[in-house]
């Protein structure tokens, strides 16, 4: 079984931007000049204090077997070896710029758990992301645009896709069968065996029971309030049809 | 391209079990917390017929036959019914029973994967409600969904290993009036075809020895948490979970390899929904093509919403670019209630699908068209208010 080192290679954090070798980008490729080291520092400290970093990292042979396997390496100018090695060397600037550059061209499959060190750049990845989100990042605000109606979706009613999205204007590319399920949707769904099956808006039939619970953990866990600098109208609207529904039912919290 | 056994086993990067490597038992750990009194481990219910299936490293794994709460997948539901609906006919086929809860929630994993709003308390109660009404239910959990299944995984390890995280998520379930419950095993539905592949064989009414197959393993199936997974001796030589590929070939079905089978599919989670460009590109050139050039399959099977989504729709722009593409695709849910005459469209709900799956139906002795009469005749049943809805009954009519 492995074992995780007590801390990574070089645990403390470095005090001032280090010398980059020539294996990775410059310095004035990196850019964001005009935020802070402690900015940036601060982010990363909330990446590394994440309960499941050490799990994610144990070091790096530079095998590249992780970018071999990476399908958004094949397309992107992204490598998992990459955002491995950063938060190995605890690289504060390159950090703060694949926050910036690269993380949302993650496809989140996990082939890179084929590491033979055991890494998970993938994961690390997802709590980058969480850290960027949380913070209202640049990054997350255009990666997340055109995607509210998806949050919308998934914390107001508990499934995340329903029949009723498939429509031809926002899927052109899957062939002349979107519309003719948009266009015999009710129907369609009615012909379904399963008895909750026969929804539109979602997925299947979800009780109110359940989606107050649902809303009892948005809303204690703070994943509500992770989306306000990203998305500060979703937030509103989230929230107040959350608090209504609370309070329709006499919960207070 | 035959399944090359021999040369797969002679490689130097094949998997062997080294017992230096291999992860520890979750379940020390999960009985441990149990008996200490932190949570409740669901068994699987007294009397009820369980299959021992192999997973990765050699560890026995129990899969029931029966009595199973469904954990749907807003995927499958939405947008592949056919897939769930599959799914259960088979289940009904073979008289085991089960109960399809309103009181489910999806496991949000697919949004989490996609925007990373949330985090991973609230997905660990998330994951943690659902278990506790299955339990609350009686009824032991079947997860349709390959990413519910994998992230459930990764929760529960994350549960196991960190207090503060339990400490949090029960703060979470106490105020939900509900206790802190993990199943004795997560177990996938393509196990359970897995597990029931024989009985599901000895039903089988059609026959598909003419059918050419590839088999895209879902990735959060057997990268996440690899150790859970279903890898038998019999199948790849142990090489490749044995999933969707054992079942397969119980039905008479000829499987074949090709070069990219590790590749994911391209699905992307947020890419699918915001950025196909690359989900297309990926689906097509990495997975299809090269399928279509070293297999020439008549049907692509897998065992995951976000695949069959991914490498079914993605098929219909690289034909408008004239790509060698068009083959069907579908789940191996799907594929087995075809074997056992199950109705195309009433059942499989095949209208669904982008990809021409027609010359498959074919080749499986199915006159499509006159099963569509079939559906349109009663779906204008429905029309004219005869019927609310179609029920069991009336698909098998």
């Amino acid at each position: 079984m492995r074992s995780s080192p007590s801390e990574p290679a070089g645990a403390a954090v470095a005090e001032r931007p280090r010398a980059r070798g020539a294996a990775v980008k410059s310095e004035a490729v990196a850019g964001f000049d005009d935020v802070t080291y402690e900015e940036k520092r601060k982010l990363f400290e909330e990446v590394r204090s994440d309960l499941r970093f050490p799990d994610y990292l144990y070091g790096c042979y530079e095998c590249g077997i992780c970018v071999a396997v990476c399908p958004s390496a094949r397309f992107y100018d992204f490598s998992p070896r990459r955002i491995a090695q950063a938060a190995a060397r605890q690289d504060v600037e390159l950090i703060y710029q694949q926050m910036q550059e690269d993380i949302w061209e993650c496809s989140q499959c996990f082939s890179c758990l084929r590491c033979p060190r055991g890494n998970n750049p993938g994961g690390i990845v997802t709590i980058m992301r969480e850290v960027a989100v949380n913070h209202g990042l640049a990054s997350a605000k255009e990666a997340l645009e055109g995607y509210s109606r998806i949050i919308y979706k998934i914390m107001s009613t508990g499934t995340q896709v329903s029949p009723d999205m498939l429509q031809p204007d926002a899927f052109p590319d899957w062939g002349p069968e979107v519309a003719d399920v948009s266009n015999q949707l009710a129907l369609w769904r009615r012909a379904l065996p399963p008895e909750t099956l026969h929804t539109t808006s979602t997925g299947w039939d979800v009780s109110d029971r359940t989606l107050i619970e649902l809303y009892l953990i948005w809303l204690e866990t703070g994943a509500l309030d992770m989306i306000r600098d990203v998305d500060e109208g979703l937030h509103m609207i989230l929230e107040e049809v959350m608090e209504e529904r609370l309070e329709e039912e006499g919960i207070e919290r | 391209m035959p399944i090359p056994v021999e040369v797969m086993l002679k490689k130097k990067e094949r998997f062997e079990r080294d017992p230096d490597t291999i992860p520890a038992d979750f379940h020390d750990e999960l009985f441990r917390l149990e008996a200490e009194g932190e949570l409740i481990v669901q068994r699987i219910p007294d009397g009820q017929p369980v299959v021992e299936v192999p997973t990765k490293y050699g560890r026995p794994k129990r899969v029931p036959k029966g009595h199973l709460w469904h954990h749907k997948s807003c995927g499958q539901c939405g947008h592949i019914p056919g897939y769930s609906t599959s799914i259960f006919w088979v289940m009904r086929k073979l008289g085991y029973d089960y109960e399809d809860p309103r009181d489910q929630t999806s496991c949000t994993a697919w949004n989490y994967y996609a925007s990373a709003t949330s985090n991973e308390a609230a997905q660990a109660a998330v994951a943690l409600r659902n278990f506790a009404t299955a339990y609350e239910s009686g009824y032991f959990p079947l997860i349709h969904c390959g990413t519910s299944y994998g992230h459930y995984k990764e929760v529960r390890s994350e549960l196991l290993r960190h207090p503060e995280l339990r400490a949090q998520v029960r703060r979470v379930m106490d105020k939900l009036g509900k206790p802190m419950v993990l199943p004795e095993e997560i177990v996938h539905y393509s196990e359970w075809f897995y597990a029931l592949r024989h009985e599901i064989a000895a039903r089988q009414v059609r026959d598909f020895s003419g059918i050419a197959v590839t088999v895209h393993p879902a990735c959060h199936y057997y990268k996440l948490v690899e150790g859970d997974a279903i890898y038998d001796p019999d199948v790849y030589g142990g090489q490749r979970t044995a999933v969707v590929t054992a079942l397969a070939e119980a039905l008479g079905a000829e499987v074949r390899t090709y070069s990219t089978w590790f590749d994911c599919c391209g699905f992307g989670f947020r890419h699918i929904l915001v950025q196909r460009d690359f989900t297309r590109s990926f689906a097509t050139i990495r997975k299809i093509e090269v399928m279509k050039e070293e297999a020439d399959p008549d049907v692509v099977l897998t065992h995951d919403t976000g695949c069959v989504t991914t490498l079914d729709k993605s098929q219909f722009a690289a034909q408008a670019h004239g790509r060698n593409v068009g083959v069907a695709v579908m789940s191996e849910a799907q594929f087995a209630a075809l074997a056992m005459g199950a109705h195309p469209y009433k059942v499989c709900q095949l209208h669904w699908h982008s990809a021409d799956y027609r010359p498959l139906l074919e080749k499986m002795g199915i006159d499509w068209e006159k099963a569509w009469v079939e559906f349109e005749t009663d779906v204008a049943k429905l029309e004219r208010g005869e019927k609310e809805f179609l029920s069991w009954e009336d698909v098998d009519g």
